[in-house]
This record gives structure tokens, C-alpha cells and sequence, in this order.
């Protein structure tokens, strides 16, 4: 058997870290945190992969990227190679390698991660897009024939862009409806600076625009025009309009100058560029001592972007333990580095404030333990009676998740939804009751990540080009 | 850009009327919606209630008063300059009715408000009493425009030196008392005005409406920067109003959320003072 010859035994290249801001430094200003690979350290961190032939982490994926054919083209130094094969399956590279939970996903699965770390794959397609932005030549991917079939998008985030991106290369005409002044959706209101460049996503957007995709922004769907009115001019409709609802903690005193919904305060800073006030318009209330509530990706960045407006202590109360976090472990780990302090098994009673000038003291909270399993599989929190105590405060961020937004569903008769209010639709092509008309991303799911949106404006634009295509 | 074709200063420079060209808006609003302007690109998202549209034009107006950087830096765009952003129509219309008799009273800038809602009252077949307030005769706006649209028009100012001396209050309590049948109350201007105008609604337990104007960001319910407490309620005025059943509104709470940003809009409003001196616009 001749694989009994045995190669002679390659050295063990290391997991390649991105090199970073020191936390210190960078809990204080706005620039991104990591500063991405260099050519050397990508094609050093490729050459870690052993390019399986039944990939296991391209099933993590959910617009399954050919993630070790990329791969392959860091090694060989074919940066451009890296990017078209990228584009094939993603139109938001430079977005997904940044802000995926890589961790639950490809890189879960990747076979080195058995025994070793796994391959960095969120930081090569990080680098292949980075690259291609600032060094690569002016290419686009190729399209299809005009088709003649026009399809709506509503909503420039995740979701609306992967339909755009996908329908535009196969020859269809794609305008895309914003709510908001400018394309990203939550890349843009919601995500930080420091995690993700809004240069970035306006990079990627207009990448889109190259490729023919028209953007509308400043476009109520619901009020300036309803989805009815777009069936008329259209073929098809595509709904990725998101969650959109703030959910606030129903406790009393949340009316006091300072308590923000998580979508108000990331929405100041980040599309309004409140932290640049007053070179910028739009204020944000700059907190010495801020509270999140919350322990996801929001409120991870809610915390984070209170110490960069400057607060003296920025804490995430949360109301399991630390095992129970939803964000990625990523995001923990750099909130801790920075300082962000953890009140954990803490269950927020009601915030106190001072009635004269309506602004935020403090907030009352209770001590909490782990109880039995829940529904869920994790361990209920119980109150400790008579563990009350106050947190002084001045500022808070209510970061609980988002509900689903009534304004475009509420004047679109025909859609279907579900006793949340979020829009049924079949969770292989996106499609909901009404003809012609498709959605996908938060407004179906609920809030859930940037990668679980795109990967179902995949399926959407699959059915949507089906639908014009052959006519189902 | 969303451009300027007509503008003019009211109330010895204070208050501006803007007619923009926004033809997708001018198609869709009604009266009691809003839309939300942005001059440039570092500009704040501000909400302003339509004062009119014409829709064969393709133009909105909106009518406000220079109270802080954002609006002192409205003042400034010329005929044939114009705003970067502007959203709408958004909130919800005013919900129009034959109810026979409605008093429609108005202070400040919020007459430009009232105006188009009186006068789809009007149309509707209702007998319209309007009562209008100002500080003084020169602050007083559109008094042609609400006595056209209005069965009768009383007029009230602070200082006397037109129609009534006094409030809007004295008025409206005096009209109720007189027309017994009244089945409506519209009261729209500042935050006190409006919460004593429902005061005497209520003793006379005539049904009323009012528009709020808290702050907001981005005007499709997303946020909740504008939410007010309504009948004991969370509501956000942006997509539940902005129009409320004044007696259900929680007065004290808005006026102390309006003063979030006092500080804020002081440090930004002289900066631009500084910016701009000498030469007050004003004067201009």
C-alpha cells in the first residue's frame, strides 16, 4: 500500500492571530479593533488547511461558500483567485469575515479543529476582501444575459443585499427599497465602527451599485409606497426589511432622560455619528456610568461603545451566568479585555431617576441563582429574596432583542404572520403567502445574525430566480 | 437633494415655510403626517408635521420654528438650495370625520399643524370654530389660511396687541361653554398649551385631539426615542401617532424627555452662532 510511504512530517503551523489594537488604547477610540492579516500571515494561515475533499465546514455555512477552494488561492498567493470565488457565493465578503459566528459555524466544523485550533476561515475571507479593496484591480464578477424581470428588494440589509448580489448576476433588474438615509441595515445603524467599518459596508454596497443594483434609500415601504404598489411595477418583491421593534424591560422608570433602547443608542452612534458630536449633529447622552442590559452581540456592543463615548464604568447586567452569554465568544473576550464589567445572574426591578430633571440615578436590581433546566436546556435563573441593591447609573442600554416591526407587514394585506407578528414564509425558499412576494432574514425569524439573513435572502433569490425563470 | 422652490420667513424671521420638491411624498400625505428632513450629510434627523402638499406640483411645505442649531441651519437653505433627506410621509393620518361641531385651536408654530387638519374638517361638512394664539400680533402665523378654513376664527395673543388678551384657553372654555354640542377638540402647539387646553376639554368631557412632537431618530417605530406614555401605555409617536387622545397623555413625562438634550443643543447651537458671526441671519 503505497500511502504507507510516509511524507516527511510537515512542522505545525500555529493558528495565525490577526494583530490588534491594545485593549486599553482601543476601548477608547472608534477604530476597528483587529487590523486583519498581512499577505504573509494569510498565506502562512491557509497553507494550515488540509483542503478535504468533502469539507466539512462548507456545511456550516449558510450560503455555502467553497471555503478550501479559496483557501487554496491565499496559499498560492492568488488574492484575486481568493475574491472571485468568494463573490461566487457571497456578495458581502469583507462584512461576513468580520461579523459571523465562525466559531458555530465553518471553523465548529473544521476537521484541524479536533485537535488543534481550527483554521482561521472569518479571518482569510476577511483578508481576501480587505485585499481585493485596497490593492486589487477594478473587476467584477461576470453577469448573465438581460432577463428583462424586475425584482424589489425591501430593505438594504443582510438579507435585501445577498437577493440583490444574486439576482443581479443572473441578469435580472434589482431595486432596492430603504427605509433608512443610506444602504446596510443593521451593518450600518446597528453594528460598531470598531467591529465593522461603515467605509466597509458602503464599499460593499457600492459594489453592488457597480454591478447595476439600483438603491433607493429614504424609501418607506408601508407608507411612501406600499408593497401592492411595487407588485405593480415588478415581478417579484423580496421583504428583508428586519426586526425592528425595540423591546424595552416593562419595568417602571423607563421613561427617565438616559435609559435607551440598544436600536437608539447604536442608531446615535453609528448612522448618526452621534460620537462625533458636535462636529456631528445628533447627540447621545454620554454616560459616565452605563448599564446594558443584555448579554448578546448588541449589548456587547452597546457596552463597548459606552466606554469609547467615555464612561468611567461600563457594565453588562445579565440575568444568567456567564456560560449562558449568547454573544460570540469573540465578543466576551474583547468587551472583558477592555474592561466592561459583568453583573451577571442580575435581574434589573426599576430604574430610579431624579423627578425634577426626569434623568437616570440608578437601577435596582436582584441577586439571582441557577435553578433547573429550562425549556430551553439552560438553567432557569431564581431570584434570592431580599438581595436587593442599586447600581448607580446614569445611562442605560436595554438590549433584550428586538420584536418584529408592524409598519410594512400592517399594510400589506395577503402576508401571513405568526402570533409575533413576524411573516410566515417557507423556510426552504422564502415564500410567504402572498404571490410574488418573498421575505427573509429578522422579519421572519426574529432577531438572529447577519450570516443566518443572508443565508436565507440565498434561498429567496434561488426561488425568486426559479420563479421568473420557469414561472414557479 | 430634495430642492427649495419657494420660502418664506414668518413671524419677524422666526418661523420659515418651506415649499420642497418631493413628489412621491406630495402623492401619499395626509393631513397629520410628518416627514423627516436632514440638511447634510452631519445633519440631525428632524421631524416636522406637513403644513400643506400639492400634490399636481409635487411639493410639501413644512413650516417651523428656529429654535436650535438643526433648525437655524434649515434657515439658512435658499430657493433652488435644498435638504440632503427627506422621509415620508410617516406617522398616521389624522383620522377625518363629519362629527357636526369641532373647535380647532393652534398655538405657535403649531397652527401650520392645525391648519390642514382644520380644513379637512371643513371639507368634511363639520362647523369649524378655530381659535389661534401667538405672543404677539407679529409672531402670529397663516391667520388668512385659518380663516378660510374655518366657520369662525378667534384670534388671541399674550400681549393683547391682537384679537384677544390671553390665552387660547379663555377661549376655547368660553366657546365650549356657549356651544354645548361641540363633539371635538383639535389642539395642537407647545407641550403646556396643549396639557391646558385638555384640561378644560376635559371638564366640558368633549373629545380631543393633540400632536405631539417628542424627539426622534428615525421615524419608523425602530427606535423608540419618541415613545410617550399614553392612557398608562408605552406608545411611539412615530407609527402610533403622532396624534393622541390628549386626555390620555402623559403631559409632565414628554416635556421632561423633550429637555433630553438641553446641554447638548446649547453647546451645538452656539458653536454654530460662532460659526455664523457676525451678522446674525436675522437680520437678513
Amino acid at each position: 500500500m503505497t500511502e504507507e510511504v510516509k511524507a516527511p512530517k510537515k512542522e505545525k503551523i500555529p493558528r495565525q492571530k490577526m494583530p490588534e489594537q491594545e485593549p486599553k488604547v482601543r476601548a477608547r477610540n472608534f477604530e476597528e479593533v483587529p487590523h486583519g492579516y498581512t499577505p504573509e500571515l494569510a498565506q502562512k494561515e491557509a497553507e494550515r488547511c488540509i483542503q478535504c475533499k468533502d469539507p466539512r465546514c462548507k456545511q456550516g455555512c449558510p450560503v455555502e461558500i467553497e471555503i478550501p477552494q479559496f483557501i487554496a488561492k491565499i496559499k498560492e498567493g492568488d488574492f484575486e483567485g481568493a475574491i472571485r470565488k468568494l463573490w461566487e457565493k457571497n456578495s458581502l465578503p469583507a462584512v461576513c469575515g468580520r461579523v459571523c459566528p465562525q466559531e458555530v459555524q465553518c471553523e465548529g466544523l473544521c476537521i484541524i479543529g479536533k485537535k488543534d485550533e481550527p483554521v482561521a476561515i472569518g479571518n482569510l475571507e476577511r483578508f481576501a476582501a480587505d485585499h481585493q479593496r485596497l490593492h486589487g484591480r477594478d473587476v467584477l464578477p461576470p453577469k448573465a444575459d438581460p432577463t428583462g424581470k424586475k425584482v424589489a428588494v425591501v430593505g438594504a440589509g443582510p438579507a435585501g443585499l445577498t437577493v440583490a448580489g444574486d439576482l443581479i448576476l443572473k441578469g435580472h433588474e434589482v431595486t432596492i427599497f430603504e427605509a433608512l438615509h443610506g444602504p446596510g441595515g443593521v451593518l450600518l445603524y446597528g453594528i460598531p465602527e470598531f467591529r465593522l467599518p461603515k467605509a466597509i459596508v458602503a464599499q460593499e454596497c457600492n459594489f453592488l451599485e457597480r454591478m447595476g443594483v439600483k438603491i433607493e434609500v429614504n424609501s418607506v415601504i408601508g407608507r411612501s409606497e406600499t408593497v401592492d404598489e411595487l407588485l405593480e411595477r415588478f415581478d417579484a418583491v423580496f421583504l428583508g426589511v428586519g426586526a425592528g421593534l425595540p423591546v424595552f424591560l416593562k419595568i417602571p422608570g423607563e421613561h427617565f432622560i438616559g435609559v435607551y433602547s440598544a436600536n437608539e443608542y447604536l442608531t446615535r452612534s453609528n448612522l448618526m455619528k452621534a460620537y462625533e458630536f458636535p462636529a456631528y449633529d445628533t447627540p447621545i447622552v454620554k454616560g459616565k456610568n452605563v448599564a446594558t442590559f443584555g448579554g448578546g452581540n448588541v449589548a456587547m456592543d452597546g457596552a463597548r461603545t459606552a466606554l469609547r463615548l467615555g464612561a468611567d464604568h461600563s457594565y453588562i447586567i445579565y440575568r444568567r451566568s456567564h456560560d449562558e452569554l449568547p454573544a460570540r465568544s469573540a465578543e466576551v473576550h474583547h468587551a472583558e479585555e477592555e474592561g466592561v464589567e459583568f453583573l451577571l445572574l442580575t435581574n434589573p426591578l426599576r430604574f430610579l431617576g431624579d423627578d425634577a430633571t426626569g434623568r437616570l440615578t440608578g437601577v435596582e436590581c436582584l441577586r439571582q441563582e441557577l435553578g433547573e433546566p429550562d425549556a430551553s436546556g439552560r438553567r432557569r435563573p431564581v431570584p434570592i429574596p431580599g438581595s436587593e441593591f442599586v447600581v448607580d447609573i446614569d445611562t442605560a442600554v436595554i438590549s433584550i432583542g428586538s420584536g418584529s416591526n408592524p409598519l410594512l407587514t400592517k399594510s400589506t394585506p395577503g402576508l401571513s404572520l405568526n402570533k409575533w407578528g413576524y411573516i410566515v414564509a417557507d423556510p426552504k425558499t422564502g415564500k410567504t403567502m402572498k404571490p410574488r412576494v418573498w421575505a427573509g432574514g429578522d422579519i421572519v425569524t426574529g432577531s438572529a445574525t447577519v450570516i443566518l439573513a443572508m443565508g436565507a435572502g440565498r434561498m429567496a433569490s434561488n426561488s425568486i430566480h426559479d420563479y421568473l425563470t420557469y414561472g414557479w | 437633494m430634495f430642492e427649495i422652490v419657494e420660502r418664506q420667513e414668518m413671524a419677524q424671521g422666526t418661523i420659515i415655510s418651506n415649499w420642497i420638491k418631493a413628489p412621491k411624498i406630495a402623492a401619499k400625505a395626509k393631513p397629520g403626517q410628518f416627514v423627516i428632513l436632514r440638511a447634510n450629510e452631519k445633519g440631525e434627523r428632524i421631524p416636522l408635521t406637513m403644513a400643506d402638499t400639492d400634490p399636481a406640483k409635487g411639493l410639501i411645505n413644512i413650516i417651523y420654528m428656529v429654535v436650535g442649531k438643526s433648525t437655524a441651519l434649515f434657515k439658512t437653505l435658499q430657493v433652488g438650495q435644498g435638504y440632503l433627506d427627506v422621509i415620508g410621509p410617516l406617522g398616521q393620518p389624522t383620522h377625518l370625520e363629519k362629527v357636526g361641531k369641532v373647535i380647532c385651536v393652534g398655538g405657535g408654530t403649531g397652527i401650520a399643524v392645525l391648519y390642514p387638519i382644520t380644513r379637512g374638517l371643513k371639507q368634511m361638512g363639520n362647523y369649524v370654530y378655530s381659535v389661534v394664539g401667538a405672543r404677539s400680533k407679529d409672531l402670529l402665523i397663516l391667520e388668512d389660511q385659518m380663516k378660510a378654513a374655518s366657520d369662525e376664527l378667534m384670534i388671541c395673543t399674550d400681549d393683547g396687541t391682537y384679537g384677544h388678551k390671553g390665552f387660547v384657553t379663555d377661549k376655547l372654555r368660553e366657546t365650549l361653554e356657549k356651544h354645548k354640542d361641540i363633539a371635538l377638540a383639535v389642539c395642537i402647539g407647545p407641550v403646556p398649551m396643549m396639557k391646558f387646553c385638555c384640561k378644560v376639554t376635559k371638564e366640558f368631557n368633549v373629545k380631543t385631539l393633540v400632536s405631539l412632537n417628542p424627539i426622534m431618530v428615525d421615524g419608523t417605530g425602530m427606535c423608540g426615542c419618541c415613545r410617550v406614555k399614553v392612557g398608562g401605555q408605552m406608545k411611539f409617536a412615530c407609527v402610533d401617532g403622532p396624534e393622541f387622545e390628549g386626555h390620555e397623555v402623559d403631559w409632565d413625562e414628554l416635556n421632561l424627555r423633550l429637555r433630553s438634550y438641553v446641554a447638548e443643543e446649547k453647546v451645538s447651537f452656539d458653536q454654530f452662532k460662532g460659526a455664523h458671526a457676525p451678522g446674525c441671519s436675522c437680520s437678513r
